[in-house]
């Protein structure tokens, strides 16, 4: 497995680039982007609209394919792979939190959190299934179905979902973003304890200084290029990274 | 208003194309029949124009008589009509039935349907001085074995002048070998419609089509310049002797032409009642388009209710819609159906009807009927998810997912039970004979019960799509679990589209059982009824030299030789025809099951009935049977009733010479042969026809077969045009599933993130689509096997006793369902595994 130093990395991009369109129109949403993804580590990747942090995701879980630059899950590397063995990835090795609708409406909540496993006819894991269930904390609620879940409750299920298979790495992108911020500090809170308790890789998407303060590394984004990173980040720091790149000509 | 309605129909123009395609083929249809009808009409109107005189003489009362009868009008009234004033020539005609080209090949051109014409030639104008058929090459005949032909017959069977032309005639000589001398033509266009025509010279032709009688079948008068055909009528029918009548030419034409539009309006009413079935069928897959289209829409239209537009604006907007759909897929329609009409012209034009000759009449009541069609049958299935739109609360606009407004289920089972047991009533009163016009009580009943089972049918196939829904997670997995999920999601649409399906299919289920009960029935008869060893018949029965008869007799082991006639007669509501038979045949061995009275009392003069027709008509033996013969009423004393019998075409048997004295020819149309049971009479017996390949000589067996044939037939017929209803439900299986997988769009493209691969979404789709076929054809199957045994008990009493329900065949219905399912499954499941999984998470 490849390593930084003494800790395995989960994902890494090398020379990531990304263009939409061509000509005068084109676009260059990712610019030479080189990342890595470090075992065990809750990531958040913020910057202004705009500055590619979607794409970045997107092309780190085999959601999309980057222009040109290497993307490497684990040992494997993505370009020139199948949509076959990029399906088997995304269900297996990777687990996704979108911004909203996360959930297949027809299915029950605990069924949405078993999906993955059960389209790959694998046997669930009971006693890790159980104790992500306690850390989501909505074990009353498993037969119901999404739309009788509050916003809040389907993100925690979106996130059981992507916890419960076990991947090298969740993606969550802006998972709070739809929600008030009570609702959005326990999917955060879950999201920590993953980390830190069952050494759970998390990158998450966020405008919000304070879920960024959850996390142990912020990286920051602008016009496609990582300008900027924090460890151990709080509220105040992440701020003031803010405020250096909103007024980039005074500095 | 207008304006946003428009604009969000040009938005959605594929998933539009797909719903417009039911009105299509629907207004298709509809246009096809009418445009083929009015042509059909047409060139039979214009024929007959040209195969009448100006003033018509003939024996009086064949007024409307399909055929030519025997009866004739004496050549001397020719001479005594020559002097009548403003008559500027009188021809006199001959014109027989039954004269039959044969091509090289030893097969009878022309084929099934149109008549074989054989008559003299003259030349005289049609009314009007309307130039009939001429003579466009060589000359008329002028002696015995010379012949003259038609342009279209001569070139099919490929005779040229001077060559030996193959006939078969019905008189005494039965086969015929003249000279081609001349062919003729219409110069200045029109056909013959597919009939052939063969003329002699008048003595010939009388020789060989009226026995040698110096007569005429009839005569035409020609008008003067300035003499109306009414004058010249009345002139004329001042000189004629009793029995003789004089009509003029338009009044000819119009009774021939409306015989002929009488059989033509059967026709157009069958493919009618099939353009109506699609339809129906069509206007489900409407309701279905409309529903899902307006369902996606329904965050934009409670949008615009929240910026003001009344309840009534967002109705209309979408009536709107569903009114410039209606009226481009009626566009669409009428091109196809005038195509579809050229290829009914076609697919006639193989049967022998040839009507190229005349183009596509294409009327203003058809254009008229197919924007109506289209237009309404639109609007009214869009008028339900337009009413329901209007009650979209503008709240619904802030919601993130939003489900419509819909009645409530309880409310259309309540309709639907109602609809069905008034369709059953309906249906049971028809089946009964109870109500006037029965058919449209039957048919009426059963589209009540099928639309009322529609109506109902998310309520009533719930425990199918449950138990579908348990089998596909057992059996399938979470893929299974999730295709099964999605069919019971909404019940609604499901159920909707399975119903265009089943409405098809049952239809197609009743004609299978109606159609093998019937030949149950027909082997049933023959095997017990059956005499003699062999039968010869003709192609429609066409008369043919009693010769042959004689012939027969002689052969090898041949015992007896039954000759049976037929004779039409009147043409009363109740007229039909009589059979005559040799009363020797009784004491030779022909052995009929008597009810009443003794076949060996048949005498010249007398009949026998069929039981069921002097049931019918009240008779009993001794009773008088009165018949309107070729020479006038006439009335038979009744000496005997028998059981139903399929050797006797006809329901009443005289003698051979009680028909010869009513004046009609001596000629026989079908031989029963009985032999000693040697197995080499048959390859004899057909010796002796084979210059004649409208006769042929079939055992049981094959008569069976033969008699089963025209069921077969028109069942195939029936079939075909029901497929076409199958194919609309297919296309709207695929629509809705398309249409369906465009509104999961985010959702699938959330599965495909999460790991679906593209074969498991496939299936996906794929079991869906399983599901609503497998529950149009069992709901199809169970109503077609309820419709088709009401049908054939009610028919018990008309002979069909036997109800046969074709198990493997309906067995068979299910799996082409299945089939169908899998088919219809193949695009729209191409379809969401081909989504772009970002680009379907990020979908509106
Ligand atoms: N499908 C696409 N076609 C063209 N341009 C695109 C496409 N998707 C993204 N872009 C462009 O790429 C750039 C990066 O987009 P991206 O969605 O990654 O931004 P983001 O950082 O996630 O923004 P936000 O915070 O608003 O979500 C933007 O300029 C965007 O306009
Ligand atoms: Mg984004």
């Amino acid at each position: 497995m490849t390593t930084t130093g003494d800790r395995p990395v989960a994902a890494r991009v090398r020379h990531l680039t990304k263009t939409y369109g061509s000509g005068d129109a084109m676009v260059r949403a990712l610019d030479d982007v080189s990342l890595d993804l470090v075992e065990g580590e809750f990531t958040a990747i913020m910057g202004p609209s705009g500055s590619g942090k979607s794409t970045l995701m997107h092309c780190c879980a085999a959601l999309d394919t980057a222009t040109s630059g290497e993307v490497w899950i684990g040992d494997r590397e993505l370009s020139g792979l199948k949509d076959k063995e990029l399906t088997r990835l995304r269900r297996d090795e990777v687990g996704f939190v979108f911004q909203s609708f996360n959930l297949v409406p027809t299915l029950t909540a605990e069924e949405n959190i078993l999906l993955p496993q059960s389209i790959a006819r694998r046997k669930p894991d009971r006693e890790w299934y159980d104790s992500v269930i306690a850390t989501v904390g909505i074990g009353d609620r498993l037969g119901h179905r999404p739309n009788q879940l509050s916003g809040g409750q389907q993100q925690r299920v979106a996130v059981a979902r992507a916890l419960a298979g076990r991947p090298r790495i969740v993606f969550a992108d802006e998972p709070t973003g739809n929600l008030d911020s009570q609702s959005g500090a326990e999917v955060l809170d879950l999201l920590r304890r993953s980390a830190a308790d069952h050494g759970q890789t998390i990158v998450m998407v966020t405008h919000d200084p304070v879920a960024a303060s959850y996390t142990d590394r912020v990286v920051f984004l602008a016009d496609g290029r990582i300008v900027d990173e924090l460890r151990h980040p709080d509220r105040d720091k992440v701020l003031e990274v803010m405020a250096r790149m909103s007024a980039p000509a005074e500095v | 208003m207008f304006r946003t309605a428009l604009k969000s129909l040009l938005g959605r123009k594929v998933r539009l194309l797909m719903s417009t395609f039911a009105i299509v083929l629907g207004v298709a249809f509809v246009v096809g029949t009418l445009v083929f009808s009015d042509t059909l009409s047409r060139s039979f109107t214009a024929l007959m124009a040209s195969t009448v005189g100006d003033v018509v003489v003939r024996p009086a009362g064949s007024s409307g008589d399909t055929e030519p009868t025997a009866r004739t009008v004496d050549a001397s009234l020719v001479d005594r009509l020559e002097g009548v004033e403003g008559a500027a020539r009188v021809d006199g005609n001959v014109t027989a039935f039954g004269v039959f080209v044969i091509d090289e090949d030893n097969k009878v051109v022309g084929g099934q349907g149109p008549p074989a014409i054989g008559g003299n030639w003259n030349d005289a104008p049609a009314g009007h001085d309307l130039e009939g058929l001429a003579i466009i090459g060589g000359r008329a005949p002028e002696k015995a074995g010379e012949v003259l032909l038609d342009s279209s017959t001569a070139g099919e069977a490929g005779y040229t002048i001077g060559e030996e032309v193959h006939l078969v005639s019905s008189g005494d000589q039965a086969v015929l070998r003249p000279t081609l001398v001349g062919i003729a033509g219409f110069p200045e266009g029109g056909s013959l419609n597919g009939a052939t025509f063969a003329a002699f010279d008048t003595r010939t032709a009388q020789r060989l089509l009226l026995d040698g009688k110096d007569a005429f079948t009839d005569i035409w008068v020609t008008a003067e310049p300035g003499t109306s055909q009414g004058e010249l009528a009345d002139a004329v029918a001042q000189r004629l002797p009793d029995g003789v009548e004089a009509v003029t030419g338009d009044e000819a034409a119009d009774e021939a032409a409306s015989a002929i539009q009488e059989a033509v309006g059967f026709l157009t009413t069958f493919l009618l009642i099939f353009a109506g079935i699609s339809l129906v069928v069509g206007g489900f897959l409407i309701v279905n388009t409309f529903s899902i289209l307006v369902a996606q829409r329904s965050r934009e239209l409670a949008l615009l209710r929240a910026l003001g537009a009344s309840k009534r604006q967002v109705t209309r907007s979408v009536l709107v819609e569903a009114f410039v759909l209606g009226a481009i897929g009626s566009t669409i329609g009428l091109g196809l159906g005038i195509l579809l009409a050229m290829g009914i012209r076609t697919l006639f034009g193989q049967f022998g009807l040839d009507l190229s000759g005349q183009s596509l009449i294409i009327g203003p009541r058809t254009v008229l009927a197919a924007y109506a069609v289209g237009i309404i049958v639109t609007m009214a299935a869009a008028w339900l998810p337009a009413h329901r739109t209007g009650r979209i609360a503008p709240i619904q606009a802030m919601r993130d997912d939003v489900a419509m407004p819909e009645a409530s289920l309880h409310r259309r089972l309540v309709i639907g039970v109602a609809m069905i047991l008034a369709g059953g009533g309906a249906l049971a009163a028809g089946l009964m004979d109870a109500v006037p016009r029965p058919g449209w009580f039957v048919g009426g009943g059963i589209l009540f019960i099928l639309l009322g089972v529609a109506a109902a049918s998310p309520v009533i196939s719930h425990p199918f799509l449950a138990g579908a829904a348990w089998v596909y997670a057992r059996m399938f997995g979470t893929v299974g679990r999730l295709a099964g999920q999605n069919s019971l999601r909404n019940p609604r649409r499901t159920t909707a589209t399975s119903s265009a399906l089943m409405i098809g299919l049952s239809l197609a289920c009743t004609m299978a059982i109606v159609g093998a009960s019937a030949k149950a029935s027909v082997d049933e008869t023959i095997e017990k009824n059956f005499v003699g060893d062999y039968v010869v018949s003709s192609l429609f029965g066409q008369p043919f030299s009693p010769q042959i008869a004689r012939d027969m007799a002689k052969v090898d082991g041949v015992d007896h030789v039954w000759a049976q006639r037929f004779a039409i007669t009147g043409s009363g509501p109740d007229g039909q025809g009589v059979a005559a038979l040799d009363p020797a045949a009784f004491e030779q061995g022909l052995d009929l099951d008597m009810v009443a009275g003794d076949s060996a009392d048949l005498r010249d003069g007398t009949v026998i009935l069929d039981e069921e027709y002097a049931d019918e008509e009240g008779l009993s033996v001794g009773d008088t049977y009165d018949v309107d013969l070729a020479d006038g009423p006439r009335g038979l004393e009744v000496v005997g009733v028998y059981a139903e019998n399929p050797i006797l075409i006809f329901p009443a048997v005289t003698t051979p010479q009680t028909l010869i004295d009513a004046g009609y020819r001596d000629a026989d149309n079908f031989l029963i042969v009985d032999t000693t049971g040697s197995s080499a009479v048959q390859a004899d017996l057909e010796a002796l026809v084979a210059e004649l390949p409208i006769v042929t000589v079939k055992d049981q067996q094959e008569f069976a077969e033969e008699q089963r044939g025209p069921i077969d037939q028109l069942v195939l017929m029936i079939f075909a045009l029901l497929g076409l209803a199958l194919l609309i439900a297919v296309l709207g299986i695929v629509n809705t599933l398309a249409l369906s997988i465009i509104e999961r769009t985010r959702e699938v493209g959330l599965l495909r993130a999460i790991g679906v691969s593209r074969p498991q979404l496939r299936r996906m789709v794929t079991l869906e689509s399983v599901v609503i076929a497998v529950l149009g054809a069992v709901l199809g199957v169970v109503m077609g096997i309820g419709f088709g045994v009401a049908l054939m008990h009610s028919l018990r009493d008309e002979g069909l006793e036997v109800i046969d329900v074709p198990v493997g065949q309906l067995v068979m219905f299910l799996v082409v369902s299945l089939v169908i399912g899998v088919l219809a499954a193949l695009l729209p499941a191409r379809r969401a595994a081909r989504l772009d999984v970002l680009g379907a998470i990020s979908t509106e």
